[in-house]
């Protein structure tokens, strides 16, 4: 890297920001944390013509330097802390041709931070099609800064503006947009002057927003506040007057650069695809429509690929055992290590599936839509009209819906989201729950038609939706608000997506998952396989010696052998120890301690149930091969009683305990990640256990 | 004289199709954020649509698609 040149990328939402983002860096990106807040720092590198390298930060999208949601206040952050690392050289402000006046507000207030800044002109085919024509030169004029017309979409002349940023000026030449120092006349200076800042309008933005900046001191803070009392600052009634002054301005420069031809009155294209799609009736049918479409997908069309993936693991487990000698160290690779990372590369099928489909209906702009449809319902329960589509996901994997509710820009509607979202039955739930209705529901049909066994199911899914709803709803009372919450969005026009931009995304949000996710599995897995397979070294030469001297006596064949060694060895590991520990805590919910052993195990996932109670149950298969467990399951009898372990209550009440608790290492992580503090997946996991131990008790002692 | 003898009212109240220009905010907070978006005094709207179930609703203004919440809609004055 040649120079330390930094482009910070600003813009209205919807103008192809990432768009252009990605057209400047293409692969050459990575995401990262800003410092002390829940937002992801975009950075990529974009080489220019000379040689010199760009480092080119992509800001979230806003509307104007204040705030609508915490994680917009980064803007203001990046753009006035000359000591950060981050503080750009160059401001790239992408403004929509076809809606300038709106999109020229952010551009006036980041010109009057007096940094230098460039104006990229995107959507121009836009605007001729609506009848607008834009002097650009003349525009350009006006405000003394270089507009540079592009196209994100088709990457029409990306080079001109490389070239821009290339022959940037160190110093900023924009002309002034506004008389700042009337808004808050004598506390600007005073401003600038106790914190040494340059640009009056910086200056005016602290007063509004320096309990946001991090980087201010809480002596510098306080400062601001003293004077701002001194000063008797209403910093709503100087943002309405700033707002309005700005927009004259900008109504003054339009009106002599900006010609709009008779407009004709023709209904958009737009407005009749909506007509349909948020009609009454066709609105929700054709949502659900999309909805199980999504659904579908992520179950059939990941079947395959996640298959070949296991294939994949089961080989290379085999391949090591083969090739490595062995020993400890190969069995802690194999069971351990594979085995947990094979358990998280199993998700990138169903992971990839759901973002493409996320990301092509935001790109198009039908997730706006589909928020103004639910938002009502949503609201009731302490939810957004956002919070559909990762609910909705969480049927497949809460994992990639939890990362989806990002674009909640509400954050206490999104913490809540994230917090119900796992108690929607995910596709892990599913082994659990027909390997145990089997076991107890009779196949036999209601009134004729009605599956019984499918019956069961539904009523475990329904279960899951209607307490995220409850939870939702009670969390709705309890969580405080940070925030007012906005709904105020805008519907943008319809278009086709851009499959690069779908590329991407699956691509970051698969690399995001296995990094992020799969450090805590495969660290879980260890410390499991550890658990299981050691055990107090007496206990364990015990074993040892008995099934020596049973091979000797040849009384049973070899594999069966094997397989009682392995259920003994089991129940004297650690694991094993713990499950009898539990026990009888676990008892009042009608499981013994072999269920226990299962419990533990399936914490790092519910999924690895079915193969802890085919390894107990020394059955010699996979949990694939349902039919044997079952059997085994079903031929279980408790020691003293004689009665049969399986009965209807404990099924039901194993199954209620892992429709509520969190027994998901990847969405704790995940949560965590994405909450970034550890009190969100501290509460999580806490009020899910609860919830599953009281619900799981009741069951138990109703049907006894 | 114009302005006499039209009537003022809130956004919410009004029905899809219908047209008014923007006089006047009841709420201070909210009318920062709905200014910054392109709602101004002077500017023209028109409702285009109410969700299915009734709220929220959409409007174009400054030659764009907003949608509002009806409660949000009910701190902005029209002529109408």
């Amino acid at each position: 890297m040649s120079s330390g040149l930094k482009v910070a990328l600003v813009g209205n939402p919807n103008t192809g920001k990432s768009t252009l983002f990605n057209a400047l860096t293409g692969l050459n990106q990575k995401v990262g944390n800003f410092p002390g807040i829940t937002v992801d720092k975009k950075t990529g590198f974009c080489r220019l013509s000379d040689g010199r390298t760009a480092e080119i930060i992509d800001l979230p999208g806003t509307y104007s330097l204040y705030p609508k949601s915490k994680d917009e206040s980064i803007v203001l952050e990046v753009l006035t802390d000359k000591t950060s690392r981050l503080y750009p050289d160059l401001v790239v402000v992408l403004a929509d041709a076809s809606n300038l006046k709106r999109n020229l507000l952010l551009y006036t207030q980041v010109a009057d931070l007096k940094i230098p800044v460039i104006i990229a002109l995107n959507m121009m085919d836009l605007a001729r099609k609506a009848g607008t024509e834009i002097n650009v030169d003349e525009l350009s004029a006006r405000l003394g800064v270089r507009i540079v017309p592009i196209c994100a979409r088709t990457k029409e002349n990306i080079s001109g503006l490389k070239e821009a940023i290339q022959q940037m000026s160190a110093i900023p030449l924009q002309r002034e947009t506004i008389e700042v120092e009337a808004i808050a006349p004598g506390l600007i200076a005073k401003i600038q002057n106790e914190l040494q800042v340059e640009s009056p309008y910086a200056a005016l933005q602290l007063a509004h927003q320096h309990e946001n900046m991090h980087y201010l001191s809480a002596r510098q803070s306080d400062r601001i506040e003293e004077l701002e009392q001194e000063f008797s600052f209403h910093s709503q009634k100087a943002q309405a007057a700033e707002t309005i002054a700005r927009y004259n301005f900008i109504n003054d420069v339009l009106f002599d650069t900006v010609k709009q031809r008779t407009s004709v009155i023709e209904e958009t294209i737009s407005n009749r695809i909506d007509k349909v799609l948020t009609h009454k009736v066709w609105g929700f049918i054709i949502f659900f429509g999309i909805l199980f479409l999504i659904f579908q997908a992520i179950f059939s069309w990941s079947e395959y690929p996640m298959s070949l993936i296991e294939d994949l693991f089961v080989w290379l487990g085999s391949t090591a055992h083969a090739v490595l000698p062995p020993g400890v160290f190969t069995d802690m690779l194999v069971d351990g290590v594979l085995a947990g990372l094979s358990g998280v590369l199993v998700f990138i099928p169903q992971i990839a599936i759901l973002f493409a489909f996320i990301s092509i209906l935001e790109d198009t702009g039908y997730m706006a839509r589909v928020t103004f449809m639910m938002d009502k319902i949503m609201r009731k329960v302490g939810l957004s009209g956002k919070s559909v589509v990762p609910l909705i996901g969480g049927l497949a994997c809460a994992v990639p819906s939890i990362m989806g509710t990002r674009n909640i820009e509400n954050w206490k509607d999104r913490i809540i989201t994230i917090m119900v979202t796992p108690l929607v039955s995910c596709s892990a739930r599913l082994p659990i729950y027909t390997l145990l209705i089997s076991l107890v529901v009779p196949d036999t049909r209601l009134w004729g038609f009605v599956n019984m066994q499918g019956l069961a199911l539904m009523a475990m899914y329904v279960l899951g939706i209607v307490s995220a709803i409850l939870v939702a709803w009670v969390m709705k009372k309890l969580i405080k608000a940070r925030e007012r919450g906005y709904f105020i969005m805008e519907l943008p026009v319809y278009r086709m997506p851009r499959w690069s931009n779908v590329g991407l995304t699956m691509y970051e949000k698969v690399k995001t998952f296995v990094v992020q996710a799969g450090k805590v599995i495969i660290a879980i897995s260890v410390v499991l396989w550890v658990l299981a397979t050691y055990g107090p070294a007496k206990k364990q030469q015990e074993i040892e010696q008995k099934y020596t001297a049973l091979q000797q006596t040849n009384q049973y064949p070899q594999e069966e052998l094997q397989r009682m060694k392995a259920s003994d060895k089991l129940e004297n590991s650690y694991a094993g120890l713990l499950g009898r520990a539990i026990e009888p805590a676990i008892k009042p919910l009608g499981y013994d301690w072999k269920i226990g052993i299962a419990l533990i195990t399936s914490f790092a996932a519910r999924e690895v149930f079915v193969g802890t109670m085919a390894t107990i149950y020394s059955v010699d298969s996979s949990g694939d091969d349902v039919v044997s467990v079952r059997e085994k399951m079903r031929a279980a009898t408790e020691p003293d009683t004689g009665r049969p372990v399986f009965t209807l209550a404990t099924a039901f009440s194993l199954m209620v305990f892992y429709a509520f608790a969190m027994q998901c290492m990847s969405t704790l992580a995940i949560v965590y990640r994405e909450t970034k503090s550890l009190k969100w997946p501290v509460i999580q996991f806490i009020y899910m256990g609860v919830m599953a131990y009281i619900a799981s008790l009741i069951v138990y002692q109703v049907l006894k | 004289m114009q302005f006499r003898n039209d009537n003022s009212m809130k956004l919410s109240q009004l029905v899809p199709g219908q047209k008014g220009i923007i006089k006047e905010f009841t709420d201070l907070e909210m009318s920062v954020k709905l200014m910054e978006m392109g709602c101004l005094p002077g500017e023209p709207v028109v409702v285009e649509r109410f969700a299915p179930l009734g709220d929220p609703m959409a409007i174009t203004v400054s030659g764009y698609q907003l949608s509002l919440r009806k409660s949000e809609a009910s701190t902005i004055i029209l002529h109408v």
